[in-house]
C-alpha cells in the first residue's frame, strides 16, 4: 500500500511538472516577448536560481552543513560551460587580448556546430554535465580538509574558497583559458534554442522552456536522492551527528557525498546562469550572490525543496520586476512620492528579508513540501525552537 | 630599502586597522558564538557617516558624533536582529547577520546613489611624513600606537572592571552565567558597543588611506579582520591583534609583488589552513562536545 | 568457558592530567546482561565512549568477539603525561570510527536521548538499516534496486511491530513522550543488527512502573535478538533484578565485580556509594 501511494504521488508530480512546462511554452509563444521582457527574464533567472537554491538546501537544509561556497561552484560551472561551448570560429575574437584560446575545440562543433540541432542539444547537454562534474571534483578536493570543520567555521572556510576561486579565474596568466578578468561570450544561450526560419526570424520560442526543463530535471534528481536511503542518512546527520555515527552512518563519506552532489548541481546552475546572462565573468560570482541564494533558501524554508523553488521565483520576480517601480521617481497628484529613487527597491527588499528572517523563521514552507499542504491532517511542525547550540 | 620600509609601514598600519575590526569579531564570537557578518558593514557605515557629518559640521563635532552614532548602530543591530533569536539555532542568527549586512549595504547604495564618496581629509592624520626615507601619511605612524593604547585600555576594562568580569564569565559559559544572575543582555550590548566603537576608530584610520568609500568597502576588510581573529584564536583579544598585524603585513607584501591578484586568496587560503591544522588558532581555547 | 563478546583490557582514558577511566578490564559474555555501576563521575559513560569509538583511549585494547576494534598506547605528549599503568603492554594502534564499530556489531543508546528529532519514528529506524544496504548513491537515487529499499522498509516495519511502536510510525520522534522515546532509541539500536547492545542509563527519569516494564523489555530482547547487553544504570532495583554480573567503577577504577549479591555485600562498594567518614578511616 505504501508503495502504491508513493507511485501515485510521483505520477501526480510528473503531471504537474509537465503542465508547468507546457504552460511556459504557451506563455512564451503567445505573449509578446519584447513587451514582457521582465516576465521572461524573471522566469529564466528564477529557474536558474531555483536549481541553485535547491542544491544549497540539500547541503544547508537537509545535511545541516552550513556552506557558503555556492557562488564559487557556480563560477566553476559557468566557466567550464563557456570554455567548452564557444564556437571555434569566435574564439579569436573573444580571447583577442590573449591571442586566441588555449582550448582548441568546442563541444557543439564536434557534433556539427551550434546551429544544428544535434550540435546544440548534445553540445550544451554535455557541457552542462561537465560543468557539474568539474564543480563536483573541486568540491571533493576542497571537502577533504574543510568538511571536518564545524558549522560556522565551515561557513567561513567555504566563503573563503569562493573568494580564492574568483581570484584564480581573474589571474592574468590563465588568460588563454579564462580570458582573465574579461567576460567569456558568444556561446550558446537559452535564446539559441528558439527555432528560427530561413530568414533568421523566430518562429517558435523555446528559450524559457529550456531553462525550466533543465532546472526541473535537476531538481527532480535532487528530490530522488533526498527521498532515498541516502537522503535519510543526510537528515540523520543534520539532526544529530553523534547519533548518526552510532547508527553506522559514515559521517565523512556522507558529508562529502552531499557536498559533491550539491556542488555538481551548483555547477550546472552556474552553466545555466552563463546561458541566462549571455556571458560568464568571474566578478559576477561574488559572496553577495551566495548570500542571495542563502536568503532564498531561508525564505522558502530550510529543508523544503518546493519552498526553495517557489522562493527563487518570488525573490527574482520581486527584485527584478515587481519592486522595480520603487527605483523610479513617481508623482501622485502633482506631489513627488518621497524616497523613491535608484536603490530604494533593494532597501525595501532587504527589510522584507529581515522581517522574514526575524519573524517568520519557518519561511514559506518550513520543512514541508508542496503536497503536504493538500493533505488533510497536516503534520505537526517538527522543529523545536527551544534549542540553543551555544 | 626605502621600498621595503614603505611596504612594512603600510602593512603595520593596515594590520592595526584590521586589529580594531578584528576585536569586534572576536569579542562577539567569544560571547555569542556568532560570526557577526554585519561588522564589516558597520565599519563601512562609520566611514560614510564621517563623510556626511564632516560635510556640514566642524571636525570637533563630527568626529565624536560619528563615534556615537556608530556605537548606537551596533547597539541597535544587536537588539533588533540578534536578541530576538537568542534561543534559535546558531544558523538562524548567522543568517540574520547576513541579512543585516545586506540591508546596510543596500541602504548605503541608496543613500550614496551608488557613487563613491570622497573621504574627508582629516587634519594631521592625512598630512605627509617621511620615515627612513619612505614617504607616508601620519596615520601610518599613529595607527599602531593608537591600537596598542586602545587594546591596553580594553584589557584593563576586561580584567579589572565588574562588567569585564561579567563578559569573561559569559564567554566561558553562557547559560551558567545567566543562572548566576549576570544580566546577559547588557553584557552583550556592552560587547557590541565596544566592538562598534573600535570599528569606528578603525574606519577613520583605514579610509584616510583611501580616496573614497563605496557600499562594499566594508565587506573585504571585514572578512580579512575575521580571518585575523581566527588566526589569533577566536575569543582572544591579544590573538586578534597579533593575527591582524600579521595579516596586514602579509597583504601589504603580496600587494607589492607580482601576485597582487592573490592577496585575498592568500588570506583565505591561510584561513583554511589554520582552520584545518589548528582550529583554535594561536591563543584560542579548546572546546569539546559532551556525549 | 563462556564465549567472549566484549573484552576490555587495561583501558585507560586520560584527558590532560585527569584520568577518567583507569586501567579498566572487563568482559561481557555471549547472552549475558552485565551492568556497569558507580557514583556520578566515576567514568562509566567515558568507558562507553571508548568502546564505541567516540573517544580514543590513551592506553589499552577493546575487542569484540575476539577481533580487536580499539587499541592504543600513550603517544606524543601523552608519553610523558601518562599516569596510568601498563603503558608498555600495547604497541598496536587500532582506531575504528564509531560507524565502523557499529557495523562490527555494537549498538548503543545515549544517556540523554539522541533521536533524530525531526524525522518520523519509521525513518529513525530506517536510518539504522542504511549502513547494511547493498547500494550506492546512484542506484539509490535512480531507484535501480527497489528490492533493497523494500527489504529495508519491511525489516524496519517488522521491528516496529515487535516493539509495539508500529501505530506511531508516522509520528515525529521528538513529539513522543519520554518513555516511548527511550523505547524508540533502543528499537533504533536493534535495527543495526547488533551482537552487543550498550545501554547508557536506560531507566533514567522513569517511574517504578516504567522501570519494571523496561526490565522485562530488556530481558525479552536479549532472548529474541540473541544479544548481549552491557548497561550503565543507577536504578539499583533494575540492576539487581536483571544483571548476571555487575562491575563497579569509582574514580575511574574498577573496585568490585561479581554477581549482584556479591557486589551488594562488598564493603568497598558501600563505601563508594555512601562515602567513608573521615574518622572511620584511621
Amino acid at each position: 500500500m505504501l508503495q502504491q501511494k508513493s507511485k501515485k504521488g510521483a505520477f501526480l508530480a510528473l503531471v504537474c511538472v509537465a503542465a508547468l512546462l507546457a504552460l511556459v511554452v504557451a506563455l512564451e509563444n503567445t505573449l509578446d516577448p519584447t513587451k514582457n521582457i521582465l516576465l521572461f527574464t524573471s522566469l529564466k533567472k528564477g529557474a536558474v536560481y531555483a536549481l541553485v537554491a535547491v542544491s544549497m538546501n540539500l547541503l544547508n537544509g537537509f545535511t545541516g552543513l552550513f556552506s557558503l561556497g555556492q557562488a564559487g561552484f557556480m563560477l566553476l560551472g559557468a566557466y567550464t560551460y563557456a570554455i567548452l561551448t564557444i564556437p571555434v570560429e569566435s574564439r579569436e575574437s573573444v580571447y583577442y587580448l590573449y591571442g586566441g584560446s588555449a582550448v582548441k575545440f568546442s563541444l557543439p562543433d564536434l557534433f556539427g556546430g551550434a546551429d544544428t540541432v544535434p550540435g546544440l542539444v548534445l553540445g550544451v547537454l554535455i557541457a552542462l554535465i561537465l560543468a557539474g562534474c568539474v564543480a563536483a571534483a573541486v568540491a571533493w578536493l576542497i571537502g577533504l580538509p574543510v568538511l571536518r570543520l564545524k558549522s560556522d567555521y565551515l561557513a567561513i572556510a567555504t566563503l573563503g574558497f569562493g573568494e580564492i576561486i574568483r581570484a584564480i579565474f581573474q589571474w592574468d596568466k590563465l588568460g588563454p583559458v579564462t580570458n582573465g578578468a574579461n567576460a567569456l561570450k558568444n556561446f550558446p544561450t537559452f535564446s539559441s534554442f528558439n527555432i528560427t526560419n530561413a530568414d533568421g526570424q523566430v518562429v517558435f520560442r523555446l528559450s524559457t522552456f529550456v531553462a525550466f526543463l533543465i532546472a526541473a530535471v535537476c531538481i527532480a534528481l535532487i528530490v530522488l536522492l533526498i527521498n532515498s536511503s541516502y537522503g535519510r542518512a543526510f537528515k540523520a546527520i543534520r539532526e544529530d551527528e553523534i547519533a548518526a555515527e552510532a547508527m553506522g552512518v559514515n559521517l565523512a563519506k556522507h558529508k562529502r557525498l552531499a557536498f559533491c552532489v550539491s556542488s555538481f548541481f551548483a555547477g550546472v546552475g552556474g552553466g545555466m546562469f552563463a546561458m541566462f546572462a549571455n556571458q560568464a565573468q568571474a566578478k559576477t560570482f561574488t559572496t553577495a550572490m551566495t548570500y542571495e541564494i542563502l536568503l532564498i533558501v531561508v525564505i522558502g524554508g530550510i529543508g523544503s525543496v518546493s519552498g526553495s523553488a517557489i522562493a527563487a521565483f518570488l525573490y527574482v520576480a520581486a527584485s527584478e520586476w515587481w519592486l522595480r517601480f520603487l527605483d523610479a521617481e513617481m508623482w501622485v497628484f502633482g506631489i513627488k512620492v518621497p524616497f523613491l529613487r535608484t536603490g530604494f527597491r533593494m532597501v525595501v527588499f532587504s527589510i522584507i528579508i529581515m522581517i522574514v528572517v526575524l519573524f517568520f523563521r519557518q519561511g514559506l514552507m518550513g520543512s514541508r513540501e508542496l503536497p503536504d499542504l493538500f493533505r488533510r491532517r497536516p503534520r505537526k511542525s517538527p522543529r523545536k525552537a527551544g534549542e540553543h547550540n551555544g | 630599502m626605502q621600498y621595503a620600509v614603505s611596504i612594512l609601514l603600510s602593512g603595520i598600519s593596515l594590520g592595526g586597522q584590521y586589529a580594531l575590526i578584528a576585536i569586534g569579531y572576536t569579542m562577539v564570537y567569544g560571547i555569542l558564538r556568532l560570526i557577526n557578518f554585519a561588522h564589516g558593514d558597520v565599519f563601512m557605515v562609520a566611514g560614510l557617516m564621517m563623510v556626511y557629518l564632516s560635510a556640514s559640521l566642524p571636525l570637533m563635532a563630527s568626529l565624536p558624533l560619528m563615534l556615537l552614532l556608530t556605537v548606537l548602530l551596533g547597539f541597535v543591530i544587536e537588539r533588533a536582529a540578534y536578541k530576538p533569536l537568542r534561543s534559535a539555532p546558531r544558523m538562524s542568527v548567522m543568517i540574520s547577520a547576513i541579512g543585516v549586512s545586506y540591508l546596510l549595504q543596500n541602504l548605503a547604495t541608496y543613500i550614496t546613489g551608488g557613487l563613491p564618496q570622497m573621504y574627508p581629509s582629516l587634519p594631521f592624520l592625512s598630512e605627509s611624513v617621511t620615515i627612513l626615507g619612505a614617504p607616508t601619511k601620519w596615520v601610518t605612524v599613529v595607527t599602531p600606537v593608537l591600537v596598542i593604547l586602545l587594546v591596553l585600555a580594553l584589557t584593563q576594562l576586561i580584567n579589572r572592571t565588574k562588567v569585564g568580569m561579567a563578559m569573561r564569565a559569559v564567554a566561558k559559559d553562557f547559560e551558567t552565567s545567566q543562572l548566576m544572575g549576570i544580566k546577559i543582555n547588557s553584557v552583550i550590548s556592552v560587547t557590541f558597543i565596544i566592538g562598534s566603537f573600535l570599528a569606528a576608530v578603525g574606519s577613520m584610520l583605514y579610509f584616510t588611506n583611501y580616496p573614497s568609500i563605496v557600499p562594499l568597502s566594508g565587506a573585504l576588510p571585514g572578512l580579512r579582520a575575521f580571518v585575523a581573529a581566527v588566526f589569533g584564536g577566536i575569543g582572544s583579544i591579544p590573538g586578534a591583534v597579533i593575527g591582524a598585524f600579521l595579516i596586514g603585513i602579509c597583504e601589504s607584501v603580496i600587494k607589492g609583488s607580482d601576485w597582487s591578484v592573490f592577496s585575498d586568496a592568500f588570506t583565505f587560503a591561510l584561513l583554511i589552513v589554520i582552520l584545518v591544522v589548528k582550529p583554535t588558532g594561536l591563543f584560542g581555547e579548546k572546546a569539546t562536545d559532551k556525549v | 568457558m563462556a564465549e567472549n563478546v566484549l573484552r576490555l583490557e587495561d583501558v585507560t582514558m586520560q584527558f590532560g592530567g585527569v584520568v577518567a577511566v583507569n586501567n579498566l578490564s572487563l568482559e561481557v559474555n555471549r547472552g549475558e546482561i552485565v551492568a556497569l555501576i558507580g557514583p556520578n563521575g566515576a567514568g562509566k559513560t567515558t568507558a562507553f565512549n571508548c568502546i564505541t569509538g567516540v573517544y580514543e583511549p590513551t592506553n589499552g585494547r577493546v575487542s569484540l568477539a575476539g577481533e580487536v576494534i580499539v587499541e592504543n598506547h600513550p603517544q606524543g605528549k601523552m608519553k610523558t603525561m601518562y599516569q596510568g599503568e601498563n603503558s608498555g603492554k600495547y604497541t598496536g594502534v587500532v582506531r575504528l570510527t564509531p560507524d565502523q564499530i557499529t557495523q562490527k556489531g555494537i549498538a548503543r543508546t545515549f544517556q540523554n536521548i539522541r533521536l533524530f528529532g525531526a524525522l518520523t519514528v519509521f525513518e529513525n529506524v530506517l536510518v539504522a538499516k542504511h549502513m547494511r544496504a547493498r547500494q550506492n548513491f546512484l542506484s539509490a537515487a535512480f531507484r535501480l534496486n527497489k528490492a533493497e529499499e523494500k527489504r529495508m522498509r519491511e525489516e524496519s516495519m517488522a521491528l516496529l511491530e515487535e516493539q509495539g511502536l508500529a501505530h506511531l510510525k508516522d509520528e515525529v520522534a521528538s513529539s513522543l513522550p519520554y518513555g516511548l522515546q527511550r523505547r524508540l532509541e533502543i528499537a533504533r539500536a536493534l535495527a543495526t543488527d547488533p551482537k552487543l547492545l550498550l545501554l547508557d542509563e536506560p531507566a533514567a527519569g522513569m517511574n517504578p512502573q516504567e522501570t519494571q516494564e523496561l526490565t522485562d523489555f530488556i530481558k525479552q530482547i536479549r532472548t529474541e535478538y540473541d544479544l548481549s547487553v552491557f548497561m550503565i544504570e543507577h536504578h539499583m532495583d533494575l540492576v539487581m533484578q536483571i544483571s548476571d554480573r555487575i562491575y563497579v567503577l569509582d574514580f575511574g577504577r574498577l573496585i568490585s565485580q561479581g554477581t549482584p549479591e556479591a557486589v551488594q555485600n562488598d564493603q568497598r562498594v558501600i563505601d563508594a556509594y555512601l562515602g567513608v567518614a573521615d574518622d572511620a578511616e584511621d
